[in-house]
């Protein structure tokens, strides 16, 4: 896919773009010539889970879903894994989150690994949602920071709306997506944007993956790069993301995403998560 | 893959000694302890359209000489490539093609992750052995990929930097040595182009796995005085494109260790000194990540030495013994197909050379140039020990095979016979000799043996062999 890297500012023209107030609906205009973009205008924290204490997510914000789905088939996608909260795939050490994959028999499933979702838990309508991840790699290693509407019990998928604010196929250790689904628009033609890394990788470091949401646009960045916005525009649909979102985190094995893992693929592997930051 | 390698390197230091007489080194280097070894150039470029600075190209004996030039018609990007036009399995002026792009000078190469460059071939083929590192010298930082594979189309490759730290005066900035497919006299010739060749620091190399023995746990016997090696030594980095990139690298890339330094020790080469009696696990790492992989040696102490044959040497023809001169042999494992064998003749245990051979399900050994006339030969000798406790249905069959009149293999003139010894014979770690009656062997002919075959169907893995020669009485 074809991808626009536009120079940005650097964090102290950031804040002083804020300190002169500078509108949250004031988002340049993405263009392929040199304009300077604004990556973030939103600096109020309002959720800030850093992972630093304890060995278990906070309950007050995160809740688990157990399991391979409500239809026993991998959550919809044909993904391989039974998600526990077991320890050995979801604890706190060291300053992260750690959400670990393991290939092992397990209720049927050949791999463990876990979903954190914060569904009645912590729902916000619009906002600067972004995460500082550093992901596993490897064939059908498939981690993902994303938001589900939080009306999904009464308006099912896609009709209820997701966010992908960051999916990777661990066979493409330079590149993730950042993704829209909704009604006319899902699953394969979901609205969707590759990032590519230049002589980096993202299971080597930690990088931010975030987007700010407003009434008319979701934007997407990795790190400080602006690489796509999304408006209503360019969804084949209903727009659906003027009402609350909550937040999914989790480590998929295999999928119709990706494939499943191969003879060469590693495990256990880990996504750590450093932290997630909403801001309004 | 360990064979292949291990032939490779026997064949470069062959090639060293025989190639240094050959080929002129331009220009005169002299190593010194005031060098300034934070000076080397950071220069990566190795043939961009031309020879970058101090880059010589110095062909190996016996290969193709002129089997490289520099092509101004066909390149991926510039003006010039590198042509390489491979011989023919039959070509007199050499059956191969391969050399070694060294800059004698020496680069400092700490700054990047790996050799790149864009190829292709005038057929899909594949490049025997290419990398760096080999500079006709100690080639402490040899890396090789085996087998790559090249297609018509231009493609880059990307060969990682086992550990970049340790190129701060690298000398070998490339080689590769590949010849006609199939191998073989009847082998065809082709020709690739390699364009843009560098070393680059692409931030992409990761994931680093290395391995010794293969990545497997191996469990060896050795003696007092033996010297084996830690083989198999690989490191995999996972590259841009996802793909898991495996090249072979030299010992010196590896700190190796022994979990039991009174039973042996091993050193920057990765070659073990047994020192006694007991069991040590040599491991590795590399660049601070331990290597998957170990050798579990067990020493059962002083070695015990087949008896010293004592029949003169007039009435004995040698093929493998410290008591006589040999025959030449061409090799004591073929590694021939279904064949699970290995070793070979390296084992030296305070000059007693013995050969071992470990996974033992069949191995031939040859000697056919010139084959061995024992018409007037009466018996067949060989001593015999496995560390194996016997079974029943265990069995060592002695296979000797003749290529009669045309000396060669085939042709529609070979015969060979066997005798069977059954698990009565046999002893655990104890010499058995056994002296058989070459009539025995029920050969129409003998006065072109090449061959002997150990055969066991695996019933006995490894044999200590040693002391083969027929004699007459």
């Amino acid at each position: 896919m074809k991808m626009n890297r536009i120079p940005l500012f650097n964090m102290k023209s950031i804040q002083a773009a804020v300190k002169v107030g500078l509108s949250l609906t004031l988002i340049a205009t993405l263009t392929q010539c040199n304009d300077t973009q604004v990556v973030t205008t939103l600096t109020n924290v309002v959720l800030d889970q850093s992972f630093d204490e304890g060995t278990t997510p906070d309950a007050g914000v995160w809740t688990y879903d157990i399991g391979r789905g409500p239809n026993g088939d991998g959550w919809g996608n044909n993904e391989l894994q039974y998600y526990t909260d077991r320890p050995e795939n979801v604890r706190i050490e060291g300053g992260n989150l750690i959400i670990t994959a393991q290939e092992e028999l397990f209720e049927g499933a050949g791999y463990t690994s876990a979903r954190l979702l914060s569904k009645d838990l912590f729902e916000q309508q619009y906002g600067r949602f972004e995460a500082r991840i550093q992901l596993p790699w490897g064939q059908g290693i498939w981690p993902a920071f994303w938001m589900l509407g939080a009306d999904i019990d009464e308006n099912v998928w896609p009709g209820a709306g997701e966010i992908d604010i960051m999916e990777f196929r661990g066979q493409t250790p330079t590149t993730i997506v950042g993704s829209v689904h909704g009604p006319g628009y899902s699953a394969g033609e979901a609205i969707s944007k590759e990032f590519t890394l230049t002589n980096d990788r993202f299971d080597t470091g930690f990088h931010v993956f975030g987007i700010e949401w407003g009434p008319d646009y979701i934007n997407y960045y990795v790190d400080d790069v602006l690489y796509n916005q999304i408006t209503p525009e360019d969804v084949t649909g209903d727009w659906v993301f003027d009402k609350p979102f909550f937040i999914l985190i989790n480590l998929a094995i295999g999928g119709d995403f990706l494939g499943p893992p191969n003879e060469e693929t590693v495990f256990p592997q880990q996504m750590l998560i450093d932290y997630v930051r909403v801001y309004n | 893959m360990n064979s292949a390698m291990n032939n490779s390197l026997i064949k470069l230091k062959q090639l060293f000694f025989f190639g240094s007489g050959l080929v002129l080194l331009s220009g005169c280097w002299t190593p010194s302890d005031e060098v300034d070894f934070a000076g080397f150039p950071q220069n990566g470029d190795v043939f961009l359209d031309g020879f970058s600075g101090g880059l010589e190209y110095l062909p190996f004996a016996g290969s193709k000489l002129n089997a490289f030039q520099v092509d101004d018609e066909v390149f991926y990007q510039g003006t010039a490539s590198m042509r390489f036009d491979v011989p023919n399995g039959d070509d007199p002026d050499g059956n191969y093609a391969g050399a070694i792009f060294p800059d004698f000078g020496g680069r400092d190469l700490t700054g990047f992750d790996a050799i790149t460059f864009w190829a292709k071939g005038n057929s899909a083929t594949t490049i025997d052995e290419i990398g760096f590192g080999n500079y006709f010298g100690d080639n402490e930082h040899l890396v090789t990929i085996l087998g790559l594979r090249l297609s018509t189309s231009w493609q880059k490759f990307v060969i990682p930097i086992p550990d970049p730290t340790k190129l701060s005066r690298e000398q070998g900035l490339f080689w590769y040595s590949t010849g006609a497919k199939p191998a073989g006299l009847a082998g065809q010739g082709y020709t690739f182009w390699i364009d843009e060749l560098q070393f680059e620091k692409l931030g992409t190399v990761a994931q680093p796995r290395p391995a010794i023995m293969n990545g497997a746990d191996v469990e060896e016997t050795s003696f007092t005085g033996s010297s084996p090696s830690v083989i198999g030594l690989t490191q995999t980095f996972n590259l841009a494109d996802g793909t898991n990139q495996t090249v072979s690298a030299a010992p010196s890339y590896f700190s190796f260790s022994s979990s039991n330094g009174s039973v042996a020790t091993v050193n920057e080469l990765g070659v073990i000194s047994v020192l006694g009696q007991g069991t040590t696990t040599i491991t590795a790492s590399l660049g601070g990540v331990p290597a998957s992989g170990s050798l579990i040696l067990t020493s059962t102490g002083a070695f015990d030495a087949a008896p010293t044959p004592t029949r003169s040497a007039d009435n004995v023809i040698s093929i493998f013994s410290d008591a006589y001169e040999n025959n030449p042999v061409d090799f004591f494992n073929g590694y021939w197909t279904f064949s699970t064998t290995q070793g070979q003749d390296d084992l030296n245990i305070a000059g007693d050379n013995v050969i071992r051979y470990t996974a033992l399900n069949f191995v031939g050994i040859e000697f056919k140039a010139p084959t061995v006339d024992a018409s007037n030969m009466t018996h067949f000798h060989v001593d015999l020990r496995t560390p194996e406790g016997i079974d029943p249905g265990d069995f060592i069959r002695v296979e000797l095979g003749d290529f009669g009149p045309d000396n060669a293999f085939g042709g529609g003139n070979d015969v060979s016979g066997s005798v069977t010894f059954g698990s009565s014979s046999l002893r655990t770690d104890e010499w058995i000799s056994l002296d058989i009656p070459l009539s025995s062997f029920g050969l129409g002919s003998r006065g072109n043996l090449a061959q002997i075959i150990f055969v066991t169907d695996g019933t006995v893995q490894e044999l200590l062999v040693d002391n083969m020669y027929f004699y007459s009485e």
